[in-house]
């Protein structure tokens, strides 16, 4: 049984435990409508980048002069995993639940007897990621010096991913990201960037002949666009997926915090209260003691 | 709308600018072109210049835009930019900043076809320089 001074400490402890954790939560508040609106700003860009890519890809999908970056090597031996994490922990399952996913991915691909090389953006899943892969692990790339998340980050990640595929050094990359859907809810995800998925629906086809029947004129020409367009592309998803992932994060911050500061809460009121009990049953033990002389005299 | 022309600048980072225009001239790869309502669909390359945007009202915008795509078809004009700000923000000093960089990749470069590249990148911010001294009458 504690006494009432260990309980009067812990009582303290817990309380300005509680108070860090709520200033978290409202730090992480405020910085998430911030990424949040980054992502939002982020999104006509990729989303247009998207469909001139589909229109562009639709014609040279399945031909053999197709650019590497959109046919692939023609291997799949050798797969890139870019996995981008946060640079912190205290924001619940975000980071492990990414890195979950990348590691899954890594086991099934192992045991599928394939190479795999793991880039890992952000130090909280690198640690994950090194004890279980120590081998496979190429470079962390640290964010932590960079204030506001720009395109050239992402342009400089793009630019290493685009080298080594240049240099042979892989067939298939993916990209490991959260995709932020609300505060409560983060989805690991994976994408494959390079080559080029396009995503190609009915409707695209459908609409095309019958938006005007126009056909396209290209400057210079098309296979020049389309070389020009991948690389660019290869950055602007992990800009986005970058920026999908600063979002979730806080937002995984916040619940976490959310919470933490509830349980504490609630670890107060118990500990208030046993506190009280003890104190109480002292004073009567006190009063037991008193009446118990006055009457032995 | 039968008149004009709609226009989209977006960069990765955020919408620069949406609105309606009489006529925009946009930095093909090929050259200068001027897009005015009802455009033949046109898919062309940017390299780093000057989007002027006419709007409506007669009022002239520019734009810098630092290499990128135009993509004009009947719903309007979509510019994606690598980089656009508005020019009043991009001064002769942040075109000089853009040659330096030019000038150490020049340097850096390997190899023919790299250097050819390089030159070409160089080549075109000087030309940049000397065009926003020309129009803007803030050079010299």
């Amino acid at each position: 049984m504690p006494s009432l001074k260990d309980l009067k400490n812990r009582i303290t402890s817990v309380k300005s435990t509680q108070k860090i954790t709520k200033a978290m939560q409202m730090v992480a508040a405020a910085k998430l409508k911030r990424a949040q609106e980054a992502a939002e700003a982020a999104r006509p860009y990729a989303e247009r980048m998207e469909s001139v890519l589909s229109s562009l890809g639709v014609a040279y999908a399945g031909r053999p002069d197709a650019p590497k970056l959109l046919a692939g090597t023609g291997s799949d031996q050798t797969h890139l995993l870019v996995v981008a994490t946060g640079e912190r922990g205290l924001a619940g399952g975000f980071n492990s639940s990414i890195a979950r996913l990348a590691r899954d991915h890594t086991t099934k691909l192992l045991s599928e007897g394939k190479t795999v090389k793991i880039l890992c953006v952000g130090k909280k899943g690198a640690d994950i990621l090194r004890r279980q892969f120590p081998k496979h692990l190429l470079e962390v790339i640290s964010l932590r010096e960079v204030k506001q998340l720009g395109y050239g980050t992402a342009q400089s990640i793009g630019e290493k991913v685009l080298a080594m595929y240049e240099a042979g050094e892989f067939d298939i990359a993916t990209l490991y990201y959260a995709t932020f859907r609300s505060v409560i809810s983060q989805v690991p995800t994976a994408r494959q960037i390079v080559p080029a998925q396009v995503d190609v629906t009915d409707e695209d086809a459908a609409a095309k002949p019958a938006a005007g029947g126009a056909i396209y004129e290209y400057e210079p020409d098309e296979e020049a666009i389309l070389e020009d367009l991948l690389p660019r592309n290869v950055s602007v998803q992990i800009f986005r997926a970058l920026l999908e992932n600063n979002a979730s994060f806080f937002g995984a911050q916040m619940s976490a915090m959310d919470n933490a500061t509830r349980n504490a809460g609630e670890m107060i009121t118990k500990l208030q209260l046993s506190y009280n009990r003890q104190r109480q049953a002292q004073i009567t033990k006190e009063l037991i003691e008193i009446i118990s002389g006055a009457e032995a005299l | 709308m039968a008149e004009g022309v709609k226009i989209d600048i977006v960069s990765p980072e955020y919408l620069v600018l949406s609105t309606h225009a009489r006529s925009v001239i946009v930095p093909g790869a090929e050259g200068y072109l001027t897009v005015m309502g009802d455009h033949a669909p046109l898919m062309t390359v940017l390299k780093p210049g000057f989007v002027t945007v006419t709007e409506t009202s007669g009022a002239v915008q520019r734009f810098f835009v630092a290499g990128g795509f135009a993509d004009i078809s009947n719903a309007g004009l979509t510019i994606l930019a690598e980089e656009s700000k508005p020019a009043a923000e991009f001064g002769r000093s942040d075109i000089e900043a853009k040659i330096a960089v030019a000038q150490q990749k020049l340097a850096a470069a390997e190899g023919l076809e790299a250097k050819s590249v390089a030159q070409q990148e160089l080549d075109t911010w000087k030309n940049l320089l000397l065009e926003a001294a020309g129009t803007s009458g803030t050079g010299h």
